[in-house]
C-alpha cells in the first residue's frame, strides 16, 4: 500500500533552513503543527480509519446491472465512470474525508473482484492535512434484480388496463390507437395485447396504469372498475404484493351509429330524436337529430344510467344516389336541413324522400351513405316502446342519410400519400377463422382511414405521416387484394367513362402540410 | 537531570509549578506525587514550597521569579503572601504588583539576568521587574506570540522556544539573552513550552507525554547532563546548533 504525506508548509516557504526535531524520532524537519515527521504522523494516525477496505457489489447477471442501494439498479461496464460511482457510494466513511482521486486497478473480468484505488486527504491533527492512497477491494456477488426476478417468475406486470368495447368492429380502437400514439400515452407499457373486443395494456407499476385510465377518461366515454388480486403477503411486516386490474368499458356507440333513444333519455335530452345519429365521440357522446338539426351531448354517467345499444351501425350503411335536393331553410353550423330524393345506387326502380342534415354537401348526382330503414327489420326494445305507446304518432323514416360518399374516386385505388402508425400489439393466440378476422380488420382499417380523409376535425387530433414510395407500393398491392366494400358493387361499371370526366371535385385530399416526416424511417434508411 | 512529571493527570506541569535557582513553588494538590517529584530531584538544594495564589493552584502561570526575587499578582491574598515570605529564603525579594496582565508567568519569561516581557505590559511593571528580579527587561514576542512566558523556557545556560520561531528571531533573542536557544516542543509536539516545562540551571521537569527525543533536546540545550555530555546528546546539540548558525 503506497503512502504519501503532504504537510502544511505554506507558511514556512521562506525559511527553508529552519528546522526542529521530530518529537518522536528526532529527525530534523521543518516545523509543523504536529511537530512530527510524516512517517511518525502516519504511524500515529490512520486517516483511512472508518473506511472499509473491502465491500460487496451486487450484480445482476441477467441484465448486467449493479445495485446501488437501496433499490436502484445501474447499468455499468467494468472500469466505467458509472461503476466507479456505484463503488464509491458503497463506502460509508468517505463522507468524512476529502476524496482526491479514485480509479480502478485492473483485475481479471472473471475474477469477480473490482479494485478501486483511492487517494484521500484528511486533517489529522490541528491544521495538518495528511494524504493517503489505498486500495479497496469489492467482491462482486450475484443477485437477481427485481425486474429479472419477475421475468423469471413469469410475473412481468403489476397492473393491467383492460379496455373493452362490445361492438363487432374495431374502428373505435383504431381511433384510440392513434390518440394514444399522438399523446405518447403508451410509453410506460410493458406489453400491449389485442384481445377479443378490446386491448389489454400491461404496466410494471400501478401508477402508470392509473395514468392510462385517466388519459382514457379524458378522451373517450367509459366506465372503469378496479380490482386487485393478492400475489403474496408478509403478515409479520403487514405488507402485501398485489396485481391490479383496471377494467375499462367504452360506451358501445360509434360515430355514424343510428340510435333510437328510449323515451326517458329522449326527454332528458330535450325531446331529442328519438332517431338520432352519433356525430362525435369525445369524453361524452354527441348526438345529432338529422330531422331537426338539434345536437345534444350525452354525458358518460347519463349513458350508463340508461344504456342504449345502436339500432344500426356503420356496417349497415348502404349507398344512395341523390336525385334531387331541396333545402328546407334551417341551418345549424355546417349542417343544413334538406329534403332529398334518393334511390339505392344499385336499384333505381324505387325512389325515397329523406330529410337530412347534409343539405350543404349534397348535390343532385352525388352519392351518399345512409341507413335503409324501409327494408330493415328491427327488434329493439326502445323502438318497440314507441310503437306500442298509443299516444305518440311515431313512424320510421324510410332513409336516414349519414354522409357523402365518393365511390368513383375510391374505386381507382390510388395509393394514399400518407399513413398512420400503429402500436406494437401482440395478438391473442387462440382464434378461429383467422382469415375472416384479418379481412374484417383490413376493412375496418380502410373505413377508419376514409373517415380520417373525410373529416378534417378528426384529422387534427391525430398524427399523419408522409408515406414513402415503399409504403405506397405496399399499399397498392394491399388494396388490390382487398375487397372493396360491397356496397357499390355492380350497377355503375358502364358509367365509369362518364364519371371519369365528371369527377368528384370535393373529394377530400389531405394536403402535404398536414403530414409529418416519419423520423423512424429516416434513421433506419438502409432497411 | 530532566525528568517527567504529571499534575493530577495533566501534562501541563508548568501551570502548577514554578522553578528557579533559589526556590521552587508547587501547587497544593490532592496527592503528594507531584510535590514528591520536585522534592526528590531538587529538594536537597532549594526549598520546595506548597503555594496557592489568590486561592488558585495555577501558581506557575500567575507568578514569575528568579534567584533574586518573586513577583506575584494583585490577586494574591495577604495570607498567601505571608506564607511565601516565611517559606522562601531571605535574600529573595517578594513583590506584589498591580498589573492588568495578571498572569505574570505568561507575560514574563526570565532567567537570573534577562527578562522578556509582553509588549503591552505597564511601564511601572517593567521597572518593578527590573528592580525586584535584577534583570534587563526587553519587550519581545516569540514566533509572533505576545505571551512570551507561555512559549519559551529559559535558564542561565540555554533556552527552548516555540517550534515556529524563525532563525532570525532565534538569533535576535539569543543575542539579547546571551544564551543558546533552540526551537522545540514538549509533551509530544505541543508548542506550549512554558506550560509543559519548568527548568533551572540544574534540573528540568517536563510533562509525562514528553518523548525521549524532546527530553534529549531539553537536556542538551539546558546542559543538564551531569556525567558530561554523552555522544548522542553531543551529536544532537551539534546538529541543532549547526542548523541555527
Amino acid at each position: 500500500m503506497a503512502q504519501a504525506y503532504a504537510l502544511d508548509t505554506s507558511q514556512e516557504a521562506h525559511m527553508a533552513e529552519h528546522v526542529i526535531l521530530c518529537c518522536v524520532c528526532g529527525v530534523a524537519i521543518p516545523p509543523n503543527p504536529a511537530a512530527m515527521c510524516g512517517t511518525c504522523l502516519r504511524n500515529e494516525v490512520d486517516i483511512t480509519e472508518g473506511i472499509p477496505k473491502s465491500s460487496t457489489l451486487h450484480y445482476c447477471r441477467d441484465c448486467d446491472r449493479y445495485l446501488q442501494p437501496p433499490a436502484i439498479w445501474v447499468k455499468a461496464d467494468l472500469e466505467s465512470r458509472e461503476l466507479l460511482a456505484v463503488c464509491l457510494k458503497r463506502l460509508r466513511g468517505l463522507t468524512k474525508v476529502r476524496l482526491v482521486d479514485a480509479g480502478f486497478v485492473w483485475t481479471e473480468p472473471h475474477s469477480r473482484r473490482v479494485k478501486v484505488k483511492l487517494t484521500i486527504q484528511k486533517e489529522a491533527l490541528a491544521s495538518t492535512i495528511l494524504q493517503q492512497t489505498f486500495v479497496v477491494e469489492f467482491y462482486v456477488s450475484h443477485q437477481q434484480c427485481e425486474d429479472c426476478v419477475r421475468v423469471a417468475a413469469k410475473n412481468t406486470w403489476r397492473a393491467v388496463v383492460q379496455v373493452r368495447q362490445k361492438v363487432p368492429h374495431k374502428r373505435t380502437f383504431l381511433w384510440l390507437e392513434q390518440l394514444i400514439l399522438k399523446h405518447g400515452a403508451h410509453k410506460d407499457t410493458v406489453n400491449i395485447k389485442e384481445v377479443k373486443d378490446g386491448i389489454d395494456f400491461y404496466y410494471g407499476q400501478r401508477t402508470h396504469a392509473i395514468r392510462m385510465v385517466d388519459f382514457l377518461n379524458a378522451v373517450v366515454p367509459l366506465r372503469s372498475k378496479t380490482s386487485e388480486s393478492i400475489i403474496s403477503s408478509d403478515i409479520h411486516q403487514s405488507t402485501a404484493n398485489f396485481k391490479y386490474t383496471y377494467s375499462v368499458e367504452l360506451v358501445p356507440l360509434c360515430r355514424d351509429d343510428l340510435v333510437c333513444l328510449p323515451p326517458k333519455l329522449s326527454r332528458q335530452l330535450g325531446m331529442l330524436g328519438p332517431l338520432v345519429l352519433v356525430s362525435r365521440i369525445s369524453n361524452s357522446v354527441q348526438m345529432l337529430d338529422p330531422s331537426t338539426l338539434k345536437i345534444a351531448d350525452l354525458r358518460t354517467q347519463q349513458y350508463w344510467e340508461n344504456p342504449v345499444t345502436p339500432l344500426a351501425e356503420a356496417s349497415d350503411l348502404v349507398e344512395w344516389y341523390v336525385i334531387d335536393v331541396q333545402l328546407d331553410g334551417p341551418r345549424s353550423g355546417k349542417n343544413a336541413l334538406a329534403s332529398v330524393e334518393v334511390a339505392r345506387s344499385n336499384d333505381f326502380s324505387k325512389t325515397y324522400l329523406a330529410r337530412t342534415h347534409l343539405g350543404n354537401l349534397l348535390n343532385p348526382g352525388d352519392h351518399a351513405l345512409g341507413y335503409d330503414l324501409n327494408n330493415a327489420n328491427f327488434n329493439h326494445p326502445a323502438l318497440s316502446s314507441y310503437f306500442e305507446s298509443r299516444s305518440s304518432k311515431f313512424t320510421l323514416p324510410d332513409v336516414i342519410l349519414v354522409k357523402k360518399s365518393f365511390p368513383h374516386r375510391r374505386r381507382r385505388a390510388r395509393p394514399r400519400n400518407w399513413k398512420v402508425k400503429h402500436l406494437g400489439k401482440e395478438e391473442e393466440e387462440e382464434r378461429s377463422g383467422r382469415k375472416d378476422k384479418a379481412a374484417d380488420k383490413d376493412r375496418d382499417l380502410e373505413l377508419f382511414l376514409r373517415d380520417l380523409e373525410e373529416d378534417e376535425e378528426l384529422r387534427g387530433m391525430v398524427n399523419l405521416y408522409k408515406a414513402s414510395a415503399q409504403d405506397r407500393q405496399a399499399m397498392t398491392q394491399h388494396s388490390d387484394s382487398m375487397v372493396d366494400d360491397g356496397q357499390d358493387e355492380g350497377g355503375d361499371e358502364n358509367e365509369d367513362a362518364m364519371e371519369e370526366s365528371e369527377g368528384e371535385e370535393d373529394f377530400p385530399e389531405i394536403r402535404m402540410e398536414e403530414l409529418l416526416d416519419d423520423m423512424e424511417r429516416l434513421t433506419v434508411a438502409d432497411e | 537531570m530532566a525528568v517527567r512529571a504529571q499534575f493530577e493527570n495533566s501534562n501541563d506541569i508548568g501551570v502548577f509549578a514554578s522553578l528557579t535557582n533559589a526556590y521552587c513553588l508547587v501547587a497544593i494538590g490532592g496527592s503528594e506525587n507531584f510535590y514528591s517529584a520536585f522534592e526528590g530531584e531538587v529538594g536537597d538544594a532549594i526549598p520546595v514550597v506548597h503555594a496557592s495564589i489568590g486561592g488558585t493552584r495555577i501558581v506557575g502561570r500567575l507568578t514569575v521569579g528568579n534567584r533574586n526575587g518573586l513577583l506575584v499578582p494583585n490577586t494574591t491574598t495577604d495570607q498567601e503572601l505571608q506564607h511565601l515570605r516565611n517559606s522562601l529564603p531571605d535574600k529573595v525579594a517578594i513583590q506584589r504588583i498591580e498589573e492588568r496582565l495578571s498572569a505574570l508567568g505568561n507575560v514574563v519569561a526570565c532567567n537570573d539576568y534577562v527578562a522578556l516581557v509582553h509588549p503591552d505590559i505597564d511601564r511601572e511593571t517593567e521597572e518593578i521587574i527590573a528592580d525586584v528580579l535584577q534583570v534587563e527587561v526587553f519587550r519581545q514576542t516569540i514566533a509572533g506570540n505576545v505571551l512570551v512566558g507561555s512559549y519559551c523556557a529559559l535558564s542561565n545556560r540555554g533556552g527552548l522556544v516555540h517550534p515556529r520561531t524563525s532563525i532570525a528571531d532565534q538569533d535576535e533573542l539569543s543575542s539579547l539573552l546571551q544564551i543558546p536557544l533552540v526551537a522545540g516542543t514538549v509533551n509530544r509536539g505541543s508548542p506550549n513550552i512554558g506550560g509543559g516545562l519548568v527548568v533551572n540551571d540544574f534540573a528540568a521537569f517536563a510533562g509525562v507525554d514528553t518523548t525521549s527525543t524532546e527530553l534529549s533536546v531539553i537536556e542538551s540545550i539546558f546542559k543538564l547532563q551531569q556525567a558530561g555530555p554523552s555522544y548522542v546528546v553531543n551529536d544532537l546539540r551539534n546538529q541543532l546548533i549547526d542548523s541555527m548558525t
